[in-house]
This record gives structure tokens, sequence and C-alpha cells, in this order.
């Protein structure tokens, strides 16, 4: 008979503290040695991890309220801006928000030695942050400016709050061009000089749920050292398979995202770590992980998927990229990736990560340890995550 | 007269030329070839220490050539409380001295065979890599 499990179930397991906790690492091995209907059998959970910047984030700040009463229009934290068209103490923090002397690219390559990951970086280390506003006055609001010191304890309420993370599988990045081109993910060299990848492969959430058969609104997650809960699909979700150009076979997930939320008081400076990339601007890394409850045979056996069996699509960030050019020049595993090198047109090029992957087996780890203790019960969603199914597409900005 | 540590950096296109022969031969200065590296790309990195009367002429005909000379007076240390470990550092370090232990995937540097080039200062995203003078 078929292995059928509840959310209900699992968590009456895990609140006894009997729940059998294995990272998507161990349940690999288990997988080989016993059987995917075994391994459901024994297993409730399965914890993932991922560590790596992730630019689309962010923070939600209520500052209090000033004697005399203030409506906050510009805001800035350590000279960087915020945005505060929210309401009259609210203010949200991008990760990738400059201060306004920044040099930007002007000396390019431009260094952003700081900006709002940095910021978010130093309130959840309790440093204190320069505040400053300006208002216009208005009669509920008469005060004008303000600047002050803050921590992260003395402020209402702070709200991590992330529209797109985690992705599933991201591009591999390659140069074919004869200059070097500073991206995203990282210095890349001209001539093939080097390729970057940035997922943490056989241990990355969002591969290990492949479908979508779990993750949903309101699953809750290891989120920067604290709790968070997915709370939509990310922007610029476009799940599919990746499918190589001759016989159409399906290569692994990809293109699937995360909106991910949390409190930033509870979170850890080692999980949220300012992040500078020469050339391209600021960001924040962000440790994130996800269990995966083992409800069936297939959610387990898409669990135990290997590096050898995940891919990227290797990308020219010299000319096709920028130029949105679509297509890719071929399709690597992450056991290649991370063996050290690839062929690309027929060239052996060293390869390098931007995804930490001993801080995500950290992750996993640490979730692992919550949920086997009791003190971490999975979210049952309320809606699970549109998958490949739903033929979502990104769509091109016309002008 | 003392030696002068430099630090040389070439790409690909002079990798096969004879320019340590030329110091030599043309300008009769000593050297002393402390490490030397040439990558899979063909880019090379050298350390030495030279001594000659010509020394600056020498210098002179390298830059010519295509050549980044740099004194080599600086270490750069690795931060391994900040360092995450992510491994951008590691196909851009021109000598190897930056590298992923695998499978384990930790960032380990060999400071014996760091050159000083500098990439790796400016391309951690969490600056974990500092020159110390």
């Amino acid at each position: 008979m078929a292995i059928e499990k509840s959310y209900a179930e699992i968590n009456a397991k895990i609140k006894e503290g009997k729940a059998v906790v294995v990272t998507a690492e161990e349940l690999i091995s288990m997988v080989d040695e016993k059987g995917v209907k075994k391994a459901t059998e024994e297993v409730d959970v399965v914890t993932t991890g991922t560590f790596a910047p992730m630019c689309s984030s962010g923070v939600f700040l209520n500052l209090g309220h000033t004697t005399p009463k203030m409506k906050m229009h510009q805001v800035w934290l350590n000279n960087v801006p915020a945005y505060g068209g929210i309401a009259a103490v609210d203010a949200y923090l991008g990760a990738t928000a400059l201060p306004d002397n920044d040099p930007l690219n002007n000396n390019y390559p431009g260094e952003f030695k700081y900006g709002g990951g940095h910021v978010i970086e130093d309130l959840v280390a309790r440093k204190p942050v320069r505040f400053r506003a300006t208002g216009y006055g208005t009669d509920c609001y008469p005060r004008r400016e303000i600047e002050t010191n803050i921590t992260l304890d003395e402020i209402n309420e702070a709200i991590l709050f992330n529209p797109r993370n985690a992705y599933q599988s991201y591009n591999c990045g390659v140069n074919l061009t004869s200059r070097t081109v500073y991206t995203y993910l990282g210095m890349l060299k001209p001539n093939l000089g080097n390729a970057h990848y940035s997922t943490s492969g056989q241990l990355s959430p969002l591969l290990k749920d492949p479908n979508f058969n779990t993750i949903g609104v309101g699953t809750r997650i290891f989120l920067g050292g604290g709790t968070g809960y997915v709370v939509w699909n990310g922007t610029q979700h476009f799940p599919e398979f990746l499918q190589t150009d001759s016989d159409g076979e399906q290569k692994g997930p990809a293109g699937g995202t995360l909106s991910v939320l949390g409190d930033l008081k509870q979170m850890k400076p080692e999980w949220l770590i300012g992040t500078s990339y020469l050339g391209y601007g600021a960001s924040l890394s962000v440790g994130i992980g996800i269990p995966i409850p083992m409800l069936n045979e297939e959610v387990c056996r898409n669990a135990a998927i290997k590096d050898k069996d995940l891919y990227a699509p290797v990308i020219d960030y010299g000319e096709a990229y920028p130029n949105a050019k679509p297509g890719y020049l071929k399709l690597v595993s992450f056991a290649e990736l991370k063996s050290g090198k690839i062929i690309v047109n027929g060239k052996e090029v060293p390869t390098a990560p931007l995804s930490s992957y001993p801080k995500a087996k950290q992750i996993a780890a640490q979730l692992k340890d919550w949920v086997a203790k009791g003190e971490f019960i999975l979210g049952e969603p309320s809606q699970l995550l549109p998958s490949s199914d739903a033929g979502l597409k990104g769509k091109p900005l016309k002008g | 007269m003392s030696p002068k540590r430099i630090v040389l950096r070439f790409d690909a296109t002079i990798a096969d030329q004879p320019i340590i022969y030329r110091l030599v031969s043309d300008f009769g200065l000593v050297v002393n070839i402390i490490k030397a590296n040439v990558n899979p790309q063909k880019e090379g990195t050298m350390v030495m220490e030279i001594t000659g009367e010509k020394n600056k002429q020498g210098l002179e005909y390298l830059r010519g050539q295509g050549v980044q000379v740099h004194t080599l007076t600086e270490n750069i240390i690795r931060n391994e409380e900040q360092c995450t470990s992510c491994g951008a550092c590691t196909a851009i370090c021109p000598s190897g001295a930056l590298y992923l232990k695998r499978p384990s995937m930790e960032v380990h540097f060999d400071s014996d065979q760091c050159v000083v080039c500098h990439l790796c200062t400016k391309i951690c995203p969490v600056r974990a890599m500092e020159a110390h003078f």
C-alpha cells in the first residue's frame, strides 16, 4: 500500500520529540542504501539549506513616533535611503539601496562598500545606526526633521520581507567576450576564464521539491537564523524544467522563487550578511532552510535527487545576458560545477560558487536539530505555490 | 644595493616571452625568482627579487611589454570570521592561493602561494580578504 502521511501526524511526532529528521544529504545516502519506500516510511522530515546573495531582500521598519509627531517623508539609515511612502513612521529599506553620495560605477568598477544589506546586518548585530528623516509638516504631524541613533531593540518592529529569494536553480555565468565583466555573479574573466554558479545543489530548498508538492503559503522556514514563513510565490516565479535541445528530455527544475517574511529581531548576523559586488552593487546574503515533510514516496524521491541529476544553464554574461538573448550554451550538472571545472565550447573552464555550501550544510543541520528537539513545528501550507504545470512565463517590458 | 621585491602579472599574450632573460642579458640585473605560476588560462604571476643598477630601466622594459609591476610590501590576510566560504574568490585568484577543499567546499588560503595581486580584496563579497602593510 502506498505510504501517505499527513502534516498532523508528522507534527504530532515532532511535538513528542519522536520525529525522524535527516538533512537532504543524509536522505540521499539513505535512499541509496534502503530505497525510496523504506526511506519514506522511516523519515518524517528532510531539511534543506541555502546561503547566498539574494538581492530582492529588505526590511519594513516601524520607527516609533517622535514628540511632536512627524510624517517621515524622506528617510536614511547610515546615509542609505529607505522608502518612506508607506505611512508616517514606517519605512522599507532595500538590500541594494546605496548611499546618496556613493560614486556608483563612475569610478568603474565601483566598489559599493556599504548599502542596504550592510545596514540590515548592522541592525541585526545590534550596532547603533544613524537615523535621519525629513518631513514636510502637516497639522497632525508638525515636526520636520530628526537625526538620532537607533538600535534594533529600540524600534517597534522590524520585519524582514524578501519578495524574491531562494531561486530554484540559477544560471551559471561565463564570459565569451574579450573584456572582463563585473556581474552579480562576480567577476567573469574574458574568453571563458571562469564560470560562477550560485545554488547549493542537492541541499537547495526548491530543487528538493521541484513540483511544489509541499512548499506553499504558510510553510514555516529557517530565515536568517530565526523563524520565518513562505508568504507567497516570489516575484518572477516561473517554474519550469530545463530541457536539452536535441531530445527534449527533462533536466531538472528551475525558475521557482519564494517570497519570505520573518521577525528581524529574532535573526542573527551570521545568517544575514551585507554583501558587495565589484562593479555591480550591494546586496544581502541570506540563509534560508526549508523542512520538507515526507508525505509520500514521490516527495521522498524528489528530495533525494543528487547533484549529478540537477542542472544549471550556462549563460554568457558578456553579451547574451545583458542583451536579453534567450537560450543557453549548455546545461551542466551541479556535480560537474562542484568538481571545479566544466567544458564550455571545448574549453576547460574553472568553476566557483557564490553560494556557500558549508553554510548551507550548517543551516540544514540547525533546522534538523530544531525539528528533532520539537522546537520547530511544520506549517501546513494553506495554498501550494504554482508548479511548472501553471505555465507561468516572464513578460518582457516594452519600450 | 639591497634587492627589490616585486610582483609581476602578465597575460597569455606574453606568457611565452623570455622577459626574465631580457632583464639579465639587456639590463645586467640579478634576479631571484621566489614564486612563479602560470594558470590554465596562461596568465602568469611571479614574485622575485631584483638587484642591479639598471633596476629602473628593467622595470620600464617590463611595463612596456604589458607586464604589471607592483612592489611587494604587503601581506594578504584572510579574516576567517568574516569569510562565509562562498568561493567567489577561488576561480579568480591567479596563483591558486585561494582554493576550495572538496568535498566540504570550504575556502582555504595558502599565503605562501599568494602573489599579493589584490584581486581578492576587491572581489570578496564580504570583504574578508585584507591587505596588511
